[in-house]
């Protein structure tokens, strides 16, 4: 078995350029995926954009823009993933995003945040309803079938009919079902507010140590994926742990982690993705702890199984 | 020099324009077709890709429309991803401005700027009813009558976020309420390229104070430069020259090795595109009411239109018919005339296919509408996804370049000094 390896970026660049060699180096080192960090009003340009852009000058490598749920609708949410979907053909994720802060409802105009216990319920929904919409076409609904004169076969597309507190959705989307069908979820997790309620596919948690890493892993579901966060390089306190040091000491610590806890992989904040690639990469691969996937599918990737169509199994049961 | 002309390339839609029974129809949602439609494009040095958008599925006597193409990206995210494998082609997308926040979409279209160089361009649409609010946050807030009112606030909100080179802003209008930093520097364009594609007064109104282009649905010459004048004349009163708001009507072409060939092409095309069953939708259409019970082989109905523009038969697609009893007179008059079937009728009154002919004769009439003041440029629609302008790169380019009406290389570097704006 081998660990997986991701990079979460936060850079602000609007140079397609920086965006590029950056998901460049990813793509060749053979990681699992990168994470787009994005909030309203930092400056900086919008993560799904930017996963959108380097998506067909890459092969391999998944790419996880973080989208908040605050403010915004889940079904652009829904249809600007399934279309980075379409476009890196089966490489999309969504790394869903709550907003508490006050500044980023005065840009919207729209309402006060909540608090931030009914922000989450609200992501919940918003999850759910985005699922929804991924499934709302069958992955056979196109037909094309000039006998009757229907592209479509609309038994195969179905209504969401969501309703909940904050908002109600019809559907279905207009978007076809995605290649993946359930682009992957993920969240970052400081607690089980998060992990227990959010239904994602992925979860980053920040422990400080590999004992800590054992305690999360054994609080989240197994068929949840664990990637513990690591800070690499840099001083400030963040709220994940933060590693200076050697490339070599950076794989002793990871070894040790993954040996310790069985967290199933690890994503890496950096400034610089070529940090992560120039030694550590290699120096993991040496000792046979990471081997890249063959596969370019995310889902696979990550060895979640194939996403099940709710609408279809419903139809047949 | 005489007039440049304007191209642009319409991504094929979700109607019946659209032909994907044919065997080399491809994919409408694979990204190989985006990508192969918009390097096409840029191989024959088009000003821009477009892409419409609809909020949702479209209905008809309350069912999702199964006989047109259904299904197409998010706009947004389908354009960024084409910045990656074009370097000169504008990218213009439809967004609503009813369903979409202007923050938000700032942003994004800023982001896109940026990503592409200064290639980013905003249809701007409103929604023709409540239909599409079913899938949004608000539902059907707003009233018709409002839809420019907050579109023309949108615009100028957007152009404040622009404007503040990612620093900080207050709008306060009676739509929109925002403070805080936009946080994306200036874009290459400043502003990206605005289109405009409401065709009634408030639509023409708006286009004429704020927009850089209008998609237009008028075709046939006259009408065309009917049109023209009309909007143009509503510039002076803006402060605005007649060049700088572009009018650029959609429009289909038929190429043959002769006009008689072209002509038999076009028939063929349009058989393809109107079955009975679509020749009953689109009458249904007009008429405002089910007409399944008829044949598409017999006589139209003598029964009139029923006038309810709030609740039409179909859902989810722009009104097109601003006088449903004088249409349905005309085409009535029409079929009696000429003896026509529903689906002949329908065949001849709905299609776009102005341009048929040989290349040389399609160069010629595209250029006299464009030297004749019926219009700017054009939106070419293909019929077919995704090679459906091929014909058009390889054989009318070459001779709109002889003619001198159309660019041998890209000057600009930005979608707007390509389209000659300031
Ligand atoms: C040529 C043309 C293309 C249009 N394309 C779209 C579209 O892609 N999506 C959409 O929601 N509305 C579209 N519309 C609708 C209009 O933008 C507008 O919202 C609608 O016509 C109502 O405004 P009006 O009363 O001024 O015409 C289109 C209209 C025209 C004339």
């Amino acid at each position: 078995m081998t660990l997986h390896l991701a990079v979460a970026l936060t850079g602000d660049s609007f140079d397609a350029g920086h965006w590029i060699r950056q998901a460049g180096l990813a793509d060749d080192a053979g990681l699992d995926f990168m994470t787009f960090e994005d909030r309203f009003g930092r400056y900086g340009p919008d993560a799904v954009q930017v996963a959108a852009r380097v998506a067909p000058l890459t092969r391999h490598v998944g790419l996880v823009p973080v989208a908040t749920t605050t403010h915004t609708e889940p079904f652009h949410l829904s249809t600007a993933l399934a279309t980075l979907d379409w476009v890196s053909r089966g490489r999309a994720g969504w790394q869903v995003r709550v907003s508490t802060d006050p500044a980023e409802a005065a840009l919207l105009g729209r309402r006060e945040p909540l608090p931030a216990e009914e922000l989450l319920a609200e992501a919940g929904d918003a999850i759910e309803v985005v699922r929804r919409l991924w499934d709302s076409w069958e992955d056979d609904a196109i037909i094309r079938d000039t006998a009757t004169g229907r592209y479509i076969d609309r038994d195969r597309v179905h209504y969401i009919d969501f309703e909940g507190p904050h908002f109600s959705v019809k559907g279905p989307s207009i978007v076809p079902r995605p290649p993946q069908g359930q682009p992957v979820v993920a969240a970052l997790a400081h607690g089980p507010q998060v992990w227990d309620r959010l239904d994602a596919d992925v979860f980053f948690v920040t422990p400080s140590d590999a004992g800590d890493a054992a305690r999360h892993v054994r609080r989240i579901v197994p068929e949840k994926k664990v990637f513990a966060d690591l800070t690499v390089g840099g001083h400030v306190p963040t709220d994940a742990a933060t590693f200076n040091g050697t490339p070599v000491q950076l794989a002793d610590l990871i070894q040790n982690w993954w040996t310790v806890s069985g967290v199933d992989g690890f994503r890496l904040r950096v400034t610089d993705v070529a940090d992560v690639t120039g030694a550590l990469v290699p120096e993991l691969r040496r000792r046979g702890l990471f081997q890249p996937s063959a596969t370019p599918v995310l889902r696979e990737r990550l060895g979640l199984g194939p996403a099940v169509n709710r609408y279809q199994e419903a139809g047949r049961a | 020099m005489p007039k440049q002309i304007i191209l642009a390339a319409h991504f094929p839609g979700v109607n019946n324009t659209t032909v994907w029974s044919d065997p080399r129809a491809g994919s409408q949602i694979d990204f190989s077709s985006f990508e192969y439609l918009a390097k096409t494009a840029e191989r024959g040095l088009f000003d821009f890709f477009f892409l419409a958008e609809g909020l949702r599925l479209r209905e008809q006597r309350g069912l999702i429309h199964d006989l047109d193409v259904v299904g197409r990206p998010d706009t947004i995210t389908v354009l960024t991803a084409l910045a990656a494998v074009t370097e000169h082609l504008g990218l213009a997308g439809t967004l609503n401005a009813t369903y979409h926040e202007p923050y938000e979409l700032a942003r994004q279209l800023a982001t896109l700027d940026h990503l592409s160089g200064g290639r980013a361009a905003w249809n701007v649409v409103t929604s023709p009813g409540a239909f599409f609010g079913a899938n949004f946050r608000r539902g059907g807030f707003l009233d018709h009558a409002d839809r420019y009112v907050r579109a023309a606030e949108f615009i100028a909100t957007a152009r404040t976020l622009w404007d503040s080179d990612g620093g900080d802003v207050a709008v306060g209008n009676s739509q929109f309420d925002i403070r805080g930093r936009f946080g994306v520097p200036r874009s290459p364009q400043g502003h990206p390229v605005i289109l405009q594609a409401g065709d009634s007064d408030g639509g023409r109104e708006l286009a004429a104070e704020h927009s850089d282009a209008i998609f237009s649905r008028h075709h046939r010459i006259d009408d065309a430069r009917r049109f023209y004048r009309d909007v143009k004349d509503r510039l002076a009163k803006y402060g605005r020259t007649e060049d700088s708001l572009k009018i650029i009507p959609g429009v289909s072409y038929v190429l043959g090795d002769s006009d008689a060939d072209a002509q038999e092409k076009a028939h063929h095309i349009r058989r393809l595109q109107v079955s009975p069953q679509t020749a009953i939708l689109l009458l249904e259409q007009l008429w405002n009411t089910d007409l399944s019970g008829y044949d598409a082989e017999g006589p139209l109905p003598d029964i009139d239109p029923v006038l309810d523009e709030d609740d039409t038969i179909i859902k989810g697609r722009a009104g097109m018919y601003p006088d449903r009893l004088a249409t349905a007179r005309d085409w009535r008059a029409r079929a009696e005339a000429k003896n026509l079937s529903i689906r002949d009728l329908i065949i001849e009154v709905t299609g776009r296919q102005n341009f048929i002919g040989t290349p040389a004769r399609v160069a010629e009439l595209l250029n006299e509408y464009v030297q004749t003041g019926a219009c700017d440029g054009f939106i070419l629609v293909p019929h077919l996804t995704p090679a459906g302008l091929d014909d058009f790169v390889d054989r009318v380019v070459p001779l709109l370049q002889e003619r001198g009406v159309f660019r041998t290389g890209y000057s600009g570097t930005t979608l707007r000094e390509n389209l000659g704006l300031a």
